[in-house]
């Protein structure tokens, strides 16, 4: 986009959003957008970064259309995008159960779950394409779970008080991918497809104003490539891997959201970042990745710390186990404060509960910095056999990590029986900020769109479970196919881009520039060393709790970091050939400009909604306190022109017609 | 309970496709038994890289055992000791003090050593592309529930859909074959009613392409479903076989 503002006045974001009530929006969009038709359609060449659930559904779907798609992942194959991890299920407003549900009720939780802060239109739109994803998935031969009458079946997860979450066992989002990869593998038979794996887009090419093109680098020759298209979609996925660990996959990064950043690109609240309640928690410094439990083991689960903190501090030295400490000398602290939600408060909330009493003394384990999570009850209650029915997979899970059984009996006081509980702690889970993009999914630069968990997305603040695949497979499989043709109709006079223009030779010659420093400054310490000491960082000043004063001694320390980085990194090996330290240190680089860019918003919202929890506005009982006056927008940054230059902010504000805003409530 | 344990570990380098590859020994001392056996290869490779040298290439990247990036052979089990779990999913407490300990890449014709302890599986893509599908263009679907589908046969579905592509089965194979992979996707669909209309087609294609890779024949060892980290069963290379006859009984 033009920018025709200049910086002290505020710029107008156009967010195109079209007429008419909200329910209407994406009919009457799709009645009056320009198409592309068949014959021009082969002409374009579409560029689709990223093979996740947004990328693979995207590229499939365009290749179908007559598109000529180039696909791009960092994995040895599309299949291995971090989507495949996803296990809980995806939503949709089927009503299948009879339970009231409907477009407008999804749409309606999936705002009041971002706290307010997602716009209407967007969020509707997603709703209202939500069903055609189930459909789509099936007939693709997606195993969804059957009811014993052949018809699919549901369950419920947290936000919601209907039954909408459909699901193929713990891995909904291997088959949901599995199935977008076979479309896509129908597409690169049929040639419409290119697919390069093992490649790393490293930066946009501009041309006249607009994206034409990406330099990639192939990760096994090590070599530079130059690729060309009339558009490019990015579908990289978040930027969780900024804390270091998190429940991520190793290789999750937001390199590429960074390159469209620095090309222009604006970047929206990225302070808003989903912490998780249950994950295993960290046992050591050697530790690569969290473990993510699910949610669902809070329906039966009791969450809990010593009442007395003298027995916390011989749980954490290792002097008794949490099955000597009998039921009354135990505090479980989420049915106490929240006697109406209990055990099952939405995410955040629980998460900054356990950090409370992990703050005060109370935690358990070595380090610390856990809490328990108690079967007893419901195992004395319900049998065992039913607790290993529905939980059976997960303490395994949890049994061959941490090499203890949940479901083992410990000890018996008094006659009361008292299983090992498992320990959790919150880790970084999902990142509701991102690319900023307007109602087609483009971003602020021409051409460049973005799609799936690397966008700002529908999320608001917060995320509701289930919602992120759904929202990946909208985006990739129903919406951007539609959109992007509105910005080609007038391009298909305009040739596919030669890769030999100065434009490209300008991008090669600055990322090359990039490796070459990388692999020069041969100081001390390893890429891996720096990112912890950054997660470090970012999980002390910048995580669950955040303070202005704390905000401010990170940017300090991030400075200090990238000096650190800048002048003491060691990347062994050239930069010709596979050489899997210097991925590490690019990612890592870019790592360390998104924690300053948290920091930024994080440090301007003067506000706690959803994932962002400032200290300094909560309420006498310590919940998160809104302020609607103030800070009723999209924060969107805009690169400064280099990493050491401070972003500027522009304001989306945002504009409710459908909903009323309200304060959200969990305990009565 | 936590305790460290000190070991030998022979790992095979290899620095290029084309290099000759061989072991290299490595103490490795003080690893607690709740590391994971890729953490312990990150801390060998800590200590590779601040002694100046390259550090090992082994593939993973979900460490949840459902990405099926990583591989490694280890003392002559494709995925280690563990039954029913991946690499990443493997503990050092399933090991002594005192152990020496092999890791070497998967061996198999069809998947070129690229460095050390990764190899290129890119041959399953294409045996996939042939014909793992269904094909139908987005848009257009019916509703979700005007196709019934029994609960025994999406079950059933959902088990030969849970292979992770890892290449463990071909790794186990004294012949290299890829049976036990291709099985579960045909299985798949042919379990469905979505996949009946291309049965024939899909499971000629597919087959095809996996003789035409360089993948070997099946033998019936059962090796393949001995070391799958999925528990992907034979019984889907039954039903492979038996697909396959039908197809060219129909030609
Ligand atoms: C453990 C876990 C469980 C989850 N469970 C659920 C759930 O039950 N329900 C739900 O709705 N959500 C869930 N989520 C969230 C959800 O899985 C993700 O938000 C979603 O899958 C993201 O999809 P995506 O397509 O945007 O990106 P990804 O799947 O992350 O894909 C990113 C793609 O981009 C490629 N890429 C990245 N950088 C580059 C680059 N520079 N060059 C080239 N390619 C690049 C990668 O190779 C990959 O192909 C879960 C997340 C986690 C971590
Ligand atoms: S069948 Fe088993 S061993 Fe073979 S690729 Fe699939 S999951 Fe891996
Ligand atoms: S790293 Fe994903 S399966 Fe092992």
């Amino acid at each position: 986009m033009e920018e025709t503002i200049i910086k002290t006045a505020q710029p107008v974001i156009d967010s195109r959003i079209p007429e008419g009530p909200v329910a209407e929006k994406w009919t009457n969009y799709k009645a009056h957008q320009k198409l592309v038709n068949p014959a021009n359609k082969r002409k374009l060449t579409i560029i689709v970064v990223g093979t996740g659930l947004a990328g693979a559904s995207a590229a499939a779907t365009l290749g179908e259309m007559g598109f000529n798609v180039l696909n791009f992942c960092i994995q040895d194959s599309p299949r291995r995008a971090h989507s495949i991890a996803a296990q809980g299920g995806i939503n949709a407003a089927k009503n299948y159960q009879n339970d009231g549900d409907s477009v407008y009720r999804l749409f309606y939780d999936t705002v009041k779950g971002g706290d307010y802060r997602a716009r209407e239109a967007n969020v509707y739109r997603l709703a209202e394409v939500a069903n055609n994803i189930i459909d789509q998935c099936v007939a693709q031969g997606v195993p969804f779970a059957r009811e014993y009458g052949g018809l699919l079946a549901n369950r419920s997860f947290g936000g919601a008080q209907v039954s909408r979450t459909f699901y193929a066992k713990g891995q909904t989002g291997q088959q949901l991918l599995l199935g977008a990869y076979s479309s896509l593998n129908r597409q690169i038979n049929a040639g419409k497809v290119k697919s390069y794996n093992r490649y790393e887009m490293h930066d946009i090419v501009m041309i006249d104003g607009r994206a034409r093109g990406i330099i990639a680098r192939n990760l096994v020759t090590g070599k530079l490539e130059r690729f060309a298209a009339h558009a490019v979609v990015i579908a990289t996925g978040g930027y969780g891997n900024t804390y270091f660990l998190s429940t991520n996959a190793m290789g999750c990064n937001c390199s590429a959201a960074m390159a469209c950043y620095r090309q222009g690109a604006y970047f929206a609240n990225p302070a808003y970042v989903q912490i998780h309640p249950t994950c295993i928690p960290v046992h050591g410094d050697k530790q690569s990745k969290l473990t993510l439990m699910s949610e669902s083991l809070r329906n039966d689960g009791r969450i809990w710390v010593p009442k007395d903190i003298e027995e916390a501090k011989k749980l954490q030295a290792g002097e008794i186990k949490g099955s000597d400490i009998p039921e009354e000398r135990r505090d479980y602290y989420l049915e106490r404060r929240y006697p109406a939600f209990g055990n099952l408060v939405p995410r955040d909330v629980a998460s900054r509960a356990a950090k409370e009493r992990c703050d005060k003394g109370f935690g358990v384990n070595n380090t610390g910095q856990a809490v328990f999570l108690d079967f007893s009850e419901a195992i004395n209650r319900l049998g065992i056999d039913v607790i290993r029915q529905r939980y059976g997979n997960l303490f395994d899970m949890y049994e061959e990590i941490t090499d203890v059984n949940p479901g083992e009996k410990a000890n018996t006081i008094d006659g009361v029986d008292y299983y090992n509980p498992m320990m959790i702690y919150p880790a970084i889970h999902y990142t509701m900020g991102g690319i900023w993009v307007d109602y087609e999914l483009q971003t602020s630069v021409k051409g460049l769109f973005a799609i799936g968990e690397c966008n700002f997305s529908d999320h608001g603040a917060n995320r509701l479970g289930a919602s992120a695949l759904m929202q990946g497979l909208a985006d990739g499989y129903f919406v951007l196919p539609y959109t992007i043709q509105n910005y080609l109709s007038d391009q298909i006079t305009v040739p596919c881009p030669t890769t030999d223009s100065k434009e490209f030779d300008e991008a090669e010659a600055r990322v090359q520039k990039n490796l070459e420093h990388i692999m020069a400054i041969q100081g001390k310490r390893s890429v891996d060393s720096i990112h912890k000491e950054l997660g470090h960082i970012m999980w002390e000043y910048v995580g669950m709790g955040r303070t202005r004063e704390g905000l401010l001694t990170a940017l300090d320390k991030l400075k200090a970091l990238r000096e650190e980085f800048e002048t003491n990194l060691f990347v062994p090996g050239t930069i010709e050939g596979l050489n899997i330290e210097l991925d590490k240190a690019f990612r890592l680089r870019d790592f360390i400009t998104m924690g300053e860019l948290i920091a930024h918003d994080a440090l301007n919202r003067n506000e706690s909604c959803g994932g962002h929890f400032r200290e300094e506005h909560q309420t006498e009982e310590g919940e998160a306190k809104r302020d609607d006056e103030n800070y009723f927008y999209v924060a969107c940054w805009k690169y400064g022109g280099s990493d050491e230059v401070e972003p500027t902010l522009i304001k989306e504000p945002l504009h409710y017609e459908a909903i009323k805003v309200q304060t959200r409530n969990y305990k009565s | 309970m936590e305790t460290n344990i000190s070991f030998k570990l022979k790992v095979w380098r290899q620095a290029g496709p084309k290099e000759k590859g061989h072991f290299e020994t490595y103490e490795m001392s003080d690893i607690p038994t709740d590391t994971s056996f890729l953490e312990m290869l990150d801390i060998l490779n800590e200590q590779l890289v601040e002694k100046g040298e390259e550090p090992v290439a082994f593939d993973h990247d979900c460490r949840e055992g459902i990405c099926g990036m990583c591989s490694l052979y280890i003392n002559g089990h494709p995925h280690g000791p563990a039954t029913g779990a991946t690499t990443c999913q493997l503990y050092m407490r399933r090991f002594h003090d005192g152990d020496t300990i092999t890791v070497e890449p998967w061996r198999s014709a069809a998947f070129p050593i690229i460095r050390d302890l990764m190899v290129n599986r890119n041959a399953f893509d294409q045996i996939q592309q042939a014909g793992g599908y269904v094909s139908f263009n987005t848009g257009g679907a019916q509703d979700a529930n005007a196709l019934p589908i029994s609960k025994v046969a999406a079950d059933e579905a959902m088990d030969s859909a849970s292979c992770i592509g890892c290449g463990a089965c071909v790794a186990a194979c004294k012949n290299g074959s890829a049976m036990l992979f291709v099985s579960a996707k045909v299985s798949q669909f042919a379990l469905l009613p979505q996949g009946k209309v291309e049965a024939k087609r899909r499971v000629k294609a597919m087959l095809a392409k996996m003789d035409e890779l360089g993948f070997g024949n099946c033998t019936n060892t059962g090796a393949c479903a001995a070391e799958c980290p999925k528990n992907i069963k034979l019984s889907n290379i039954a039903r492979l076989n038996r697909e396959f006859l039908c197809a060219k009984c129909s030609d």
